[in-house]
């Protein structure tokens, strides 16, 4: 049976997403999920007490210290100081005794190292092409931007890998993302992963891993690549990837953990060989045209409630879906927006820039060359998704550029993306954020999250009304 | 994990579609340290609303939920199923589930029911109309029922078989702890490691 599968797939070609799966089966049955490796296992305080907690119940052990790393990110807090809230510190402290405890590394709040557990990853050159990557955390898919297979998993699976470094899984469907033509000046990688959002809906992706591909998406650097991976889950995804090539390899080359050497020479031969055969056939394919792209901005309360920032909130009457409907009538109340009006007259609080999506170098200067020499007219959080961006971003003097402005700067953390730590928006205030989930609620009790590029973020702290770079 | 094999409850209609973790269970609830209490956290931003299902006391004690379309996306957090486990859900039933919901809840033994869309309709209208309607849902059988209607379902057998043994997914895979012994001594020369 196995065998017959395996053949027939060598005749019709493989996908990427095919090939890294089949290169992790450690057990393949009949009738079970494959049993899969995980090569790197990323940690963070909030997803991993309780199962630490399991561990030590059965009187187990980590398998692979040596491919688990952790970091802080979620509840500390982006000045400088020790974290107030004693809920949060207990997490925080929970996950230091357990990292010491079963010997796992750690990047603690103050160290060189720290940041979202995202941005770190790729950072070290730990996140490489063909890896099986997981963590208990969504937007895990981020690292599918190298072309492994990387996705999010629940505590229950954290303990799972802990004690196994293995994984029991049924291999999702494949989608194809084909994005033709090129992104117009001033549109985003961010921008393009909110319209497909939009297009696909919040459960478009559910059951399947996606790759993104095409002319579009060969053009856009890592950072841009793993703003698009990291919004999959959006769409339903739990995986999203993107084939290596040139750029990849560049980016990872001389990085802490990167292969050298021959060993290089040796990866880097067999990462050419991750790409889907050209008689690959998808089980789903969906087709975006980027040159018709303008930059995008959500108005709901999910993320696949978006639009061009041209255009005006929707009239809930006009979907034609009754669930849709009435989800558009609720999100209208909570946003508290009314069906017409246009989306540049709405008016914001605060502007956060950073996260998990939008909180890489790349983001920082291009939301830095929009507020150089200008003045923020709202309360602007810029936060560096580690603390090796921040010493980039000084090193290149964009802090100077962020406080010139009128902007706070800050230290790494997931701060404003989810209402864990002190970073929130008060109930009724609203936001343009880079973050990736415009849930009730996410940024604060009664927050309105209106999610965009770090260049619509800037140019809306510019104006205090959602607004294009090419507005201002 | 506890075994289900089959459950007779009562069941609440949640008509919302899109009921993300992010609401099944706010960020400040994830804090905890410990896997117990996280009943106060469930639907916490809605529960402060008096007209919101939950707060009915038609429906007090009901142990099915019934929800629109995909239901548990967004955050991996656990602690959505922990919360409607704790709060005393033994089913969640919707048209669609987020995927990493529909696999922590079948981690836990909280049993995720996939429905068509209109007979997810048929069943809120059926509990709105009786709040104490019995409904069976049968794992062994794969099938939903109340007043006469009997509704299929699927799931794949593994699942099934674990959710009604009550078995523990770790030690299943310890079980094979020499098949990964194998696949590392296998592994490619340049995989990284974290030391
Ligand atoms: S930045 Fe936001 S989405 Fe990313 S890991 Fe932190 S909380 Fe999660």
């Amino acid at each position: 049976m196995e065998q017959s599968r395996n053949e027939q797939e060598e005749i019709m070609g493989r996908t990427l997403a095919e090939k890294v799966w089949e290169q992790h089966v450690v057990r393949r049955v009949d009738g079970e999920p494959d049993l899969l490796y995980i090569d790197l296992h990323l940690i963070h305080e909030v997803t991993s007490p309780q199962a630490f907690d399991g561990l030590r119940l059965a009187g187990r052990k980590v398998r692979r210290p040596d491919l688990t790393i952790a970091t802080e990110d979620h509840n500390v807090p982006t000045v400088l100081g020790p974290i107030a809230d004693p809920v949060s510190k207990t997490q925080v402290e929970t996950l230091r005794k357990n990292a010491a405890e079963f010997g796992i590394r750690l990047h603690p709040m103050g160290d060189a190292g720290q940041g979202v557990v995202h941005i770190i990853g790729p950072q070290f050159g730990l996140t490489q092409p063909g890896m099986t990557i997981v963590c208990g955390d969504s937007h895990t898919s981020t690292h599918g931007a190298f072309g492994g297979i990387a996705f999010g998993i629940g505590t229950s699976e954290v303990e799972h890998v802990l004690a196994t470094q293995t994984l029991p899984a049924y291999r999702p469907k494949t989608m194809a993302i084909e994005v033709s033509g090129e992104l117009p000046v001033g549109v985003t990688a961010k921008d393009l992963i909110l319209a497909i959002i939009a297009k696909i809906g919040t459960g478009g992706g559910q059951g399947y891993i996606v790759e993104y591909r095409g002319e579009a998406v060969r053009k856009l650097s890592m950072e841009g690549r793993m703003t698009v991976c990291n919004m999959s889950i959006e769409a339903g995804a739990r995986a999203g990837l993107i084939a290596p090539d040139e750029t990849t390899f560049a980016y990872l080359k001389g990085r802490p953990h990167a292969p050298s050497g021959e060993l290089w020479d040796q990866a880097v031969e067999y990462w050419k060989s991750l790409r889907t055969d050209d008689d690959a056939v998808f089980d789903k394919v969906v087709e975006i045209d980027a040159s018709t792209l303008t930059p995008y901005v959500t108005w709901g309360t999910n993320p696949g409630q978006g639009l061009p920032l041209g255009a005006s909130v929707p009239d809930p009457a006009s979907f034609a879906d009754p669930i849709e409907r009435s989800a558009a009538e609720r999100a209208l109340e909570y946003m508290g927006l009314s069906a017409g009006t246009p989306l540049r007259d709405v008016e914001v609080d605060t502007v956060f820039v950073g996260s998990c999506t939008n909180g890489r170098i790349e983001d920082l200067r291009s939301a830095a060359e929009i507020l150089r020499g200008r003045q923020v007219k709202t309360r602007t959080l810029i936060v560096p998704g580690s603390m090796l961006v921040k010493l980039q971003a000084e090193q290149e003097g964009l802090h100077e550029v962020f406080k010139a402005a009128g902007a706070e700067w800050r230290e790494a953390g997931c701060s404003m993306c989810l209402g864990m730590n002190p970073d929130t928006l008060q109930p009724g205030e609203r936001s343009a954020s880079t973050s990736n989930r415009n849930f009730e609620g996410r940024q604060g009790k009664g927050g309105r999250t209106h999610l965009v590029s770090p260049q619509v973020a800037a140019a809306t702290a510019v104006t205090g009304r959602l607004t294009a770079p090419a507005d201002l | 994990m506890d075994a289900f094999i089959t459950h007779t409850g009562t069941a609440v209609p949640l008509r919302r579609s899109n009921v993300d973790t992010d609401q099944i269970i706010p960020a400040v609830w994830l804090k905890q340290v410990s896997r117990t209490g996280f009943e106060k956290g469930l639907f916490s931003a809605w529960r402060e609303d008096p007209g919101f299902v939950l707060n009915d006391p038609a429906y007090q004690g009901a142990s099915i939920l019934v929800s629109g379309p995909d239901f548990g996306t967004g955050s991996s957090r656990e602690h959505a199923v922990w919360a409607l486990q704790q709060y005393g859900f033994r089913v969640v039933i919707a048209a669609r589930f987020g995927d990493i919901f529909r696999n922590n809840s079948t981690k836990m033994g909280l049993l995720p029911v996939v429905l068509p869309g209109e007979k997810v309709e048929a069943l809120q209208a059926a509990v709105e109309a009786d709040p104490s309607l019995p409904v069976t849902v049968d794992l062994e059988g794969r099938e939903v029922r109340w007043a006469d209607e009997a509704v299929g379902f699927e799931i794949d057998d593994y699942t099934r078989w674990r959710l009604m043994e009550g078995l523990d997914d770790i030690g299943l895979t310890l079980r094979h702890a020499d098949d990964v012994a194998a696949y590392e001594n296998e592994r490619q020369p340049w995989l990284p490691t974290t030391v």
